[in-house]
């Protein structure tokens, strides 16, 4: 792993008003040090933007720009254009956008972006739920969890569907660079937002980061329940590359209880549920060891025959 | 240089050599052809940039964007389309983003229709954009660049309204301003704050009631006295061109002697052209307001009402549930002026039934006999007069 050229100044200022242990402010301290002075942020609607711009105090030292919740893509794809057209080749235009934004309400204007192919780098901050206005399901809420739209009543106990997986659904547009993340794997982030931002063109990352009310935990344990996800395989970091996908970390398992246990939207779980999230946690795990495994092989073959 | 060219294909040349940086569209009749020409043009070098988005919604999103930027920046659309926009319209305004639409005035589902009214247009009146309705395509290639210039010059946006079909599909002689004219009327955008990294900014905050109101009636005072660079502009590009529409704001056809005032915007005006100069034959005492300027709306136009014994307001748009827009305005506008005249309603022309000349005649007919308050449904067996204006077929061409 190379160890990231960080900007020694902090770009995302402290003062917000982020609830504390909010894992989407660490997640964006370590993505402005990566990215550098010598970018623009666009931000959707959500709880970035509440914590971060009220007029008159903003927590950007570098140009930013909030239009609405569904706009963010194409409010950076005409950045994009028009640097291009008044002769800038060196700033990033970057997307900062929640989940709502990005597997929800923005969906389509965001795949129209990558395929068309602007130079924008799309980093969605997924705490898995809407959380500005109050802990609503989103497509990224996992199955089962509790939102105030995915409630736990007689009938039905929390999300009735699985998560979107807009990470290979975003990699299906031929994207050259995208990878997974969180806001406490802070190397890797700031790797991949560096290797993300040197690419001509579209890139994503999709970075997992902790909603302290919405998850229903406490900000201490913020950190640790995003390490947690990644230790039991529920969040692979990975990177797909040019479609070649690989494994960033292969941690030894750890049984999925441990990172469900203690977070309130997962409280009313039965054993039988847990065991079958871990059987479907586990069978994503060898879909993406096996999908390595053959991507890097015919990655080599290519390479070999060149 | 004068050329016979369809009117879509003469306001995309005139955007064109505005030299815009960024260009977004998406097709919807009846502005598709303006869309399609500037992607050619784009193919052939002749503009910076142009993105064939998803959506209308995207366009109207890149132009946030590029135009934050600091570029100069187009798009066209009409009805559903812009409908689609609504809520980006109403964020480009407040965050004081300059960038031009070419609105080609279409009707609003449902039905579905894709012939010619306002109810588009009309329906973004409060969104505060800036918005000027042409009578013909040469008046719409003569504003597109005075719309860009009023918007740089007033971090207000601009969208220019031009009927579809009528004018969009009409082929006709226009005279088409060079580039080097354009480019002498209209300098290079000089961005007052943009997205820098040399400088930054942070753009399209939220605001707690301390402060949101301030910003909402900033916004609505900048409009009102937009009418000012409006006026400024109209003169200064009379001055260039050779041409002009009244003050910019309104224009008044044989206003002044008048009896009777028929008051309208867009197309429809020239066809009342011609039935004035047809009544004013007979020896009737007719003329014209047109409102130019819908937004701001030029409330002193009710000087030009003042005094008549009648007036009556066409529009092609309604407000569902209530008075017509343009008439409710103007009335409303007459009762704080004191012009007590007898002002009539007429709502038309919906998804493009056509009014024609002699309808014209009859309506300035049934005011005589005191206020009227109706739907014109058209099809009233007037009779139809030829003229050798516009498409030169009949009276419903132009
Ligand atoms: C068109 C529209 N619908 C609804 C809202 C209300 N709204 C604002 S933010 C938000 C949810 C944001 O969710 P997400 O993108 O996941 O960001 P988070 O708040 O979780 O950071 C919603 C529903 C809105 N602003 N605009
Ligand atoms: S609600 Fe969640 S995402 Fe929003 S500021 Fe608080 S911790 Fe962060
Ligand atoms: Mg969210």
């Amino acid at each position: 792993m190379v160890k990231p050229e960080l900007e020694n100044k902090e770009l995302f200022k402290s003062g917000h008003t982020a609830c504390a242990g909010c894992g989407v402010a660490v997640g964006l301290r370590h993505i402005m040090r990566a990215l550098g002075k010598d970018t623009i942020v666009v931000n959707a609607t959500g709880c970035t933007e509440i914590f971060t711009s009220a007029y008159p105090k903003s927590a950007w030292a570098v140009p930013y720009i909030h239009c609405v919740f569904e706009n963010s893509a194409p409010v950076a794809a005409g950045i994009s254009e028009a640097l291009r057209a008044m002769g800038n080749d060196h700033t990033k235009v970057v997307v900062i956008s929640g989940d709502g934004a990005s597997y929800d309400i923005g969906f389509g204007h965001m795949s129209g972006m990558f395929e068309r192919g602007h130079d924008v780098l799309y980093i969605c901050y997924d705490n898995e739920a809407y959380m500005n206005t109050g802990v609503q399901r989103s497509g990224a809420t996992p199955w089962k969890a509790h939102t105030t739209t995915s409630q736990v009543g007689k009938q039905i106990r929390g999300k009735m569907q699985f998560k979107k997986p807009l990470t290979e659904i975003v990699a299906a547009h031929n994207v050259p660079y995208v990878a997974t993340s969180t806001s406490a794997h802070y190397a890797d982030l700031q790797q991949k937002v560096q290797k993300a931002k040197e690419i001509k063109g579209p890139s994503f990352l999709n970075v997992l980061m902790t909603c302290v009310p919405g998850w229903g935990t406490t900000p201490s344990l913020s950190m640790q329940y995003l390490k947690d996800a990644v230790d039991t395989h529920v969040w692979p970091l990975m990177e797909i590359e040019n479609g070649f996908s690989k494994l960033s970390m292969k941690p030894e398992k750890k049984p999925v209880e441990a990172y469900l246990k203690g977070q309130k939207r997962f409280r009313h779980l039965t054993e039988e549920d847990i065991a079958e999230i871990q059987e479907m946690i586990d069978e994503r795990w060898d879909h993406w060891v096996w999908k390595e495994k053959v991507d890097q092989e015919r990655k080599a073959g290519l390479e070999a025959s060149e | 240089m004068k050329k016979t060219i369809e009117g879509s294909i003469a306001v995309a040349e005139v955007a064109r050599d505005c030299g815009p940086d960024v260009v977004a569209c998406f097709p919807i009749t009846p502005s598709t052809h303006i869309a399609e020409t500037l992607d050619k043009m784009y193919t052939n070098g002749e503009i910076k940039s142009y993105t064939a988005v998803e959506s209308e919604f995207s366009a109207i999103s890149m132009l946030v964007g590029a135009s934050a930027a600091g570029a100069r920046a187009f798009t066209t659309t009409d009805s559903q389309g812009l409908a689609l926009m609504h809520e980006v319209l109403f964020a480009a305004a407040g965050m004081r983003l300059p960038m031009v639409i070419v609105n080609a005035n279409r009707s609003l589902s449902a039905p579905l229709s894709i012939w010619n009214d306002h109810q588009d247009s009309v329906s973004e009146r409060d969104s505060g954009w800036i918005q000027l309705y042409c009578k013909n395509n040469q008046e719409a290639v003569d504003t597109v660049p005075q719309a860009f210039k009023i918007s740089e010059d007033t971090n207000i946006p601009v969208m220019v309204c031009f009927d579809g079909f009528y004018l969009t599909h009409l082929v006709e002689q226009i005279d088409i301003p060079e580039k080097e004219v354009i480019g002498k009327y209209l300098p290079k955008r000089k961005a007052e704050y943009k997205l820098d990294p040399e400088n930054p900014i942070t753009m399209g905050m939220y605001a707690l009631p301390t402060h949101y109101q301030g910003f909402r009636i900033d916004l609505h005072q900048d409009v009102l006295k937009a009418a000012e660079n409006v006026k400024k502009e109209m003169e200064a590009w009379g001055d260039v061109s050779g041409r002009k529409y009244g003050n910019g704001l309104w224009e008044e056809y044989h206003a002044e002697d008048a009896e009777y005032l028929f008051i309208g915007m867009g197309s429809v005006m020239e066809n009342a052209e011609l039935a004035v100069e047809k009544m004013r034959k007979e020896g009737k005492k007719v003329g014209l307001v047109r409102i130019r300027c819908y937004r701001p709306f030029p409330s002193e136009v009710v000087e030009a009402i003042k005094g008549k014994k009648g007036a009556l307001v066409f529009e092609k748009a309604v407000s569902m549930g209530a008075d017509a827009p343009l008439y409710a305005e103007i009335s409303s506008a007459m009762k704080e002026k004191g012009a007590d005249v007898p002002l009539s309603s007429y709502v038309g022309g919906l998804g493009g039934k056509d009014i024609t000349v002699g309808h014209i005649e009859q309506m300035f007919g049934e005011i005589e006999g005191g206020p009227v308050k109706k739907v014109w449904d058209g099809e009233t067996g007037a009779p139809k007069i030829k003229k050798s204006l516009g498409a030169g077929e009949e009276n419903g061409g132009a």
